[in-house]
C-alpha cells in the first residue's frame, strides 16, 4: 500500500511492522513525532508493545538494554545531544551484545544550540560499536528499519537507522508500506539464544578481569579483550550480513541491491561525488546537470558507515581520476571523518584518485545547488587542485 | 535460559562472547590476586578455636566477599580473599592480623 507521510511517519510504520515489542524514548526535536506516533499506535491497540516513558534518552536506552536482556524487540529513536546523552550506555549494548534497534534523525550539536540538520550526531558515536546505517529517502526509512531488526538479530550488535532531521523527518513523501504478512516471513519472531530467566540467575557483564577465567562449570570464560576482539571481528563479519539482508529483503520486497553504496551514473564516469543520506539524492539533480555539460561524473551515496565497506569503497572509486567526499561532519582538528575513510579504504590500491573533501550543511545551512555545481567544476578537469585541506561549502562571513 | 528455538539460521555463525557470569566460587576471577596484606588468624587467640565450639564468627558475618567459612576454626580461602580487613577489624578477640603479602609469599618459597 503507498501513502503519502512524513520520514518519522514512515519510520515509525517499520517499527509497527517489525513487531518492536519495548519502546522507551524521550522526545527530542526532530525525533519527537516519530516517538509521537509510536505511543498513538500503543495507545490504540495496533502495536501490541510496552511504551515506557522516560525521564532521559540514559534511561531510554537503559530501557532498551534491559528489555532485550529479557529476550524481547526494544526500539528507541533520539537525536543531536539526546543521542550523546545515551553515550555510556550506547557501548554498553554493544558490549553486552544486544540487538536493539534505534532512529538516529540526524542534527547538529550544541553549543551554539541548533535544532537542525548535520550528521555530527551519528558520527560522533562512530566508534560505540553499532551498525550505523543511512537513508536517503523515506522508502529506505521504513525498509532500513525492517532490515535493522534482522540484521542487529542475526549479529547480535545494535543498529542506528540514521536519516536527516526536517529534509527526511518532516517532509512528506509517497512510499509503500510493505504487506505485514510479508515482513513476518522476512523477519522472524525474536528468540535469542540466551535471555534473561529468573530461574537460572546471572551477572550480567559485571566486573570482568584483564585475564580470561575458569567459570562456575569449569570452562574456560573469556576476558575483557577476548569480548571486545570478538565484537570487531562480528562487526567486520557483518559486512557480508549487511548484504545477505539486503539480497533478502530484494527477493521479497524487490527494492534494494545496493547495500553499500548507492550509485548513480558512476559506471562511466571519471570522476565520483560521495555523500550519506539526502545529501546524495540532491547530488543526483547537479550531475544529470554536469553531464550534459560533458563532464563524465556520478555521485555514490554510502548507505553503510559502520562497520565501513572497505572493499566496496575501493571497488566503487579506485579507477577514478577524482573523488569529491561532501559531508556533514568534521573530525576537529583534522578532516571529514568520512573523507578520512573513503582515503584509507583506497591506500592499498595500485591506482588512487584525488580525493577531496567539501564539509557542508553543519546546523542546517542550506545545501545551495550552485555551491555543489561550483564545488564540483572546481575538483574535475585538467586543472583541478591537488587535494588539499577541506574546504567548507556555503559559509556567509 | 538457552533457547533452541532461534528461527535465524545465520545466527549460529555468530557465537558471540558476553560477560555472563553465574551464582558460585570464582565466577567474579582469582581476586585473591589482589590482595596487598593477608589476614592471618592466630587460632590461640580466636574465640570458635579456643573454645572447640561454635561461636562468635564475626570475620563470617563481616566478610564482604564470603571467603570464610562458618567452621571451627574458621578458614579463609585465599584463592579469592581480596585483603580488605574488614574481619581483622571485626575480630573482638584481636585475632586476625594483616602481614604483608610479598613477606607471606617469600616465606612460602
Amino acid at each position: 500500500m503507498h501513502i503519502i507521510e512524513s520520514g518519522n511517519v514512515a519510520a515509525a510504520s517499520g517499527v509497527q511492522l517489525s513487531g518492536a515489542q519495548v519502546i522507551a524514548a524521550y522526545p527530542i526535536t526532530p525525533q519527537t513525532p516519530l516517538t509521537e506516533k509510536l505511543s498513538e499506535l500503543v495507545d490504540a491497540g495496533e502495536l501490541n508493545a510496552q511504551y515506557i516513558p522516560v525521564e532521559s534518552e540514559h534511561s531510554a536506552m537503559s530501557v532498551c538494554i534491559a528489555a532485550s536482556s529479557a529476550g524481547t524487540r526494544a526500539f528507541t529513536a533520539t537525536s543531536a545531544n539526546g543521542l550523546l546523552y545515551m553515550n555510556e550506555q550506547l557501548h554498553w549494548a554493544a558490549g553486552a551484545r544486544l540487538p536493539i534497534v534505534m532512529c538516529v534523525v540526524n542534527r547538529g550539536i550544541g553549543a551554539p544550540w541548533t535544532v537542525w540538520n548535520d550528521h555530527q550526531d551519528a558520527i560522533s558515536q562512530r566508534d560505540t560499536g553499532w551498525i550505523q546505517l543511512f537513508c536517503c529517502d523515506h522508502q529506505q526509512i521504513i525498509d532500513t528499519v525492517i532490515q535493522a531488526f534482522r540484521l542487529a538479530e542475526t549479529v547480535r550488535i545494535p543498529v542506528m537507522v540514521c536519516y536527516d532531521g526536517y529534509i527526511l523527518s518532516h517532509t512528506y513523501m509517497p512510499f509503500d508500506i510493505p504487506e505485514p504478512a510479508a515482513v513476518s516471513r522476512f523477519l522472524p519472531e525474536f528468540a535469542p539464544d540466551w535471555a534473561l530467566d529468573p530461574a537460572c540467575p546471572a551477572n550480567l557483564n559485571t566486573v570482568t578481569l584483564p585475564d580470561i577465567r575458569p567459570d562456575v562449570r569449569g570452562e574456560t570464560a573469556p576476558g575483557y579483550m577476548e569480548i571486545r576482539q570478538n565484537l570487531h571481528g562480528d562487526m567486520r563479519r557483518a559486512i557480508d550480513v549487511v548484504a545477505d539482508t539486503d539480497a533478502a529483503f530484494a527477493q521479497t520486497f524487490g527494492r534494494g541491491g545496493n547495500p553499500f553504496i548507492e550509485p548513480y551514473r558512476c559506471e562511466d564516469a571519471e570522476y565520483v561525488a560521495v555523500a550519506m543520506g539526502s545529501l546524495s539524492y540532491q547530488l543526483r539533480d547537479v550531475i544529470d546537470v554536469l553531464r550534459q555539460e560533458g563532464l563524465a561524473i556520478g555521485v555514490a551515496g554510502l548507505r553503510l558507515y559502520r562497520p565501513f565497506p572497505n572493499r566496496a569503497v575501493a571497488e566503487a572509486l579506485s579507477a577514478k581520476k577524482g573523488v569529491i567526499v561532501f559531508e556533514k561532519a568534521v573530525s576537529y582538528g583534522y578532516e571529514g571523518p568520512l573523507y578520512a575513510d573513503i582515503k584509507a579504504a583506497l591506500y592499498d590500491c595500485a591506482h588512487r584518485p584525488a580525493v577531496h573533501n567539501y564539509i557542508l550543511g553543519l546546523g542546517g545551512r542550506e545545501i545551495k545547488t550552485d555551491d555543489l555545481f561550483d564545488s564540483l567544476r572546481t575538483c574535475c578537469g585538467a586543472d583541478a587542485p591537488e587535494a588539499r585541506e577541506p574546504a567548507f561549502v556555503g559559509l556567509k562571513i | 535460559m538457552k533457547n533452541d528455538n532461534n528461527k535465524n539460521p545465520d545466527s549460529k555463525k555468530y557465537a558471540c562472547h558476553v560477560s555472563h557470569s553465574e551464582p558460585g566460587p570464582g565466577d567474579g576471577g582469582r581476586t585473591g590476586s589482589w590482595r596487598v596484606l593477608r589476614p592471618v588468624i592466630d587460632l590461640d587467640k580466636c574465640i570458635p578455636a579456643k573454645r572447640n565450639k561454635p561461636a562468635c564468627f564475626s570475620c563470617w558475618l563481616y566478610c564482604p566477599d564470603g571467603v570464610i567459612t562458618k567452621t571451627v576454626p574458621p578458614t579463609i580461602d585465599y584463592e579469592y580473599c581480596k585483603g580488605c580487613e574488614i574481619c581483622a577489624e571485626e575480630c573482638p578477640a584481636d585475632a586476625i592480623t594483616m602481614v604483608e603479602e610479598t613477606l607471606m609469599i617469600m616465606e612460602e618459597k
